[in-house]
């Protein structure tokens, strides 16, 4: 009997072994969201809250990080506050009981506009690009098809300081410094490595026979193309837009150095807000939320394609 | 003379069309293969040497020069490899690189024994594995940057979160220890944030190596009697092993680049404590504006990290082939 269970246990682990797993599994978990939670709650405490020690697990919510966040504010005497007359909306009301008034709306909101230019941008290209480069690396016989393939993937492996140097240079010559076309082709080319791999994976997987069909049905190579690999590639696709979407949506180096106003993403923008006497962890933690926001329900959608995209698809699952 | 020529043409093109079938005539009354191949594939190459291989041969040339980004109209002068030499003669790019080899050895070791450990424990495939292993890898799909801009709260010796806990279970005061500013922990901050953040990432690799060893060796293995541990030592380890090295290699080159965090969390400092190489090569490069002299520091990174992946590769397929 005792050989009947052991032998089973190879397959199918032991109850026991299973719950010590999980629970050591769970609490890593935990662990490991207790900065994200905590980020998250800051959004959502007053100033002092946040930087009162012991931290504050229980606390008023206020929106007051969010409002610090998209606008700016100037300090006002009382006298002059009472005279402005009823205030006009949540953040009003809030600026106003810490005698403050809003001067304008901050520079977040059009960082993060910029932001979502050049990541969408770049994505759309980047995977349209990659699906061509990728469908006549699969289906056509290339010369120097696997060198050119692996000149690709090492344009990943340049420490991007490095190309960032000549780059700012030809950026300064051709006019594409701080604009958001200069970051759209240049996220373009550090995304479409990744696009040409990872696609390559999903069209071979498509049977060739489908398209040799179609064209014996008379459709030209590009009808085929178009009717009938593309459709057949879709999640593949997808899957590729989300990866090429969050490398753009995270970058830093190059937006850091490349950038200064017009074209500045989030990422660089977010350490540098600051509220009056040093930094404003409410409101930094709120641009940080706000932020984050997108690339956590895409984690979510995309969890199963995960491991393909961050090993350009070297590993199949 | 004419006459003949013209039907000699006219009879070769009909037997030309009366031989092509159907499909191949409409292929090349469209495009041929050829044609869409390199059409296709053209775009992507062309984006790639005018905004990858151009400025690389740039920096290659400035390498050699004496050019300064900040004074574009100054004379330009060859100057050799004197570059090259003073970047490899300079102690301050040695240190750096060391402390660029400390961190990648460092959390390469972390991350692969934990994210071993939990890929292991994960693939026990208990109740909900599949829920949390969603949540387990969330740090890795942030921004390094504004993940280190916010573990630097985090890590605030007044107010953050991280010293609060530490104190709280050790009972050592917050104020005694800062975690940024010290020059003996500030290394520490930056390793324990980029484990926290890629772990998941070598989880992930491990995770798939160890679904890909078939269930029947183990049961080969039970009915010679091995006992668990040495099933792990001789079956798990050795099969999972290629994926451990991919994922050690995807690391490694990632943290030799590592730039953004570091930037955020400490800036190169205290001092130079925790000045990776590409923190000093944007200081030559964007403070200093020696601009030549940081081409050949990064012309130097670049064959370095490309010398040894391929070598590293090489080694990893011996173990493939095994």
């Amino acid at each position: 009997m005792s050989n009947a269970t052991s032998a089973h246990s190879v397959v199918e682990p032991s109850a026991r072994s299973k719950r010590i797993a999980g629970i050591i599994v769970v609490i890593y978990a935990i662990c490991t969201m207790v900065p994200l939670a905590w980020i998250f709650m800051t959004s959502f405490k007053s100033p002092p809250d946040s930087i009162s020690y012991p931290p504050k697990l229980t606390f008023t919510p206020t929106l007051e990080g969010y409002c610090n966040l998209f606008t700016t504010r100037t300090r006002q005497t009382t006298e002059y506050i009472q005279s402005l007359g009823p205030p006009t909306s949540t953040c009003d009301e809030i600026t106003r009981g810490r005698n403050m008034v809003i001067a304008g709306p901050s520079n977040y909101w059009p960082r993060f506009t910029n932001s979502m230019v050049i990541a969408f941008g770049s994505t759309f290209l980047a995977v349209f690009l990659g699906t061509l480069a990728a469908y006549g690396f699969s289906r056509f016989r290339i010369p120097l098809a696997d060198d050119l393939l692996f000149f690709i993937l090492s344009t990943r492996m340049m420490p991007p300081i490095a190309v960032a140097i000549p780059i700012y240079l030809m950026y300064r010559e051709l006019g594409l410094s701080d604009t958001a076309l200069g970051m759209i082709l240049l996220y373009t080319a550090v995304n479409v490595s990744l696009a040409v791999w990872l696609l390559k994976g999903f069209i071979d997987e498509i049977p060739r026979e489908y398209e040799e069909a179609a064209m014996i049905d008379g459709y030209s190579r590009m009808q085929a193309f178009w009717k009938v690999v593309l459709p057949q590639a879709t999640t593949g696709i997808a899957a590729t837009a989300i990866f090429c979407l969050i490398f753009a949506w995270n970058e830093y180096a190059f937006a850091v150095l490349l950038t200064s106003g017009e074209a500045q993403t989030a990422p660089p923008f977010i350490p540098t807000i600051i509220g009056e006497g040093g930094m404003d962890w409410p409101a930094v933690a709120a641009g940080t939320t706000i932020f984050l926001v997108p690339i956590l329900v895409f984690t979510i959608l995309l969890r199963k394609q995960l491991l393909r995209g961050i090993t350009f698809g070297a590993v199949r699952k | 003379m004419t006459d003949t020529d013209t039907t000699l043409l006219e009879k070769a093109a009909d037997r030309a069309t009366g031989l092509t079938p159907a499909p191949l005539a409409k292929r090349i009354g469209g495009l041929s293969d050829r044609a869409i191949a390199w059409l296709f594939i053209t775009p992507t190459i062309a984006l790639l040497l005018a905004i990858n291989i151009f400025p690389l041969i740039w920096a290659v040339r400035l390498s050699f020069t004496n050019y300064r980004a900040n004074r574009p109209n100054a004379v330009l002068e060859n100057v050799g490899v004197q570059n090259y030499q003073r970047v490899l003669t300079d102690s301050d790019i040695w240190i750096a690189m060391q402390t660029t080899a400390h961190f990648v050895f460092w959390t390469i070791l972390l991350q692969t024994l934990i994210g071993f450990t939990l890929a292991y424990l994960i693939d026990r495939k208990f109740r909900g594995h599949a829920f949390w292993t969603t949540v387990i890898l969330i740090p890795m799909m942030l921004s390094p940057a504004v993940v280190g801009n916010f573990w630097r709260f985090l890590y605030q010796p007044q107010i953050g979160l991280f010293n609060y806990i530490v104190s709280f279970t050790t009972g050592v005061p917050p104020s005694s220890f800062e975690m940024l500013g010290s020059v003996s922990l500030a290394p520490w901050s930056i390793i324990i944030v980029d484990t926290w953040m890629w772990t998941p990432y070598v989880m992930l690799i491990c995770l798939a190596g160890l679904r890909s060893i078939p269930d029947y060796i183990y049961e080969a293995a039970e009915v010679d009697r091995a006992s668990a541990w040495r099933q792990f030592w001789s079956i798990t380890i050795p099969m999972a092993l290629p994926f451990i090295m991919l994922a050690v290699l995807f690391r490694g080159i990632e943290n030799f680049k590592m730039f953004d965090m570091v930037m955020l969390l400490t800036g190169g400092g205290p001092g130079s404590t925790t000045e990776v190489a590409s923190i000093t090569l944007k200081r030559e490069a964007f403070e200093s504006w020696r601009t030549g002299r940081a081409s050949s520091f990064a012309i130097i990174l670049f064959v370095a990290v490309f010398g040894l992946a391929n070598i590293y590769v090489k080694a990893l397929n011996k173990v493939k082939q095994r």
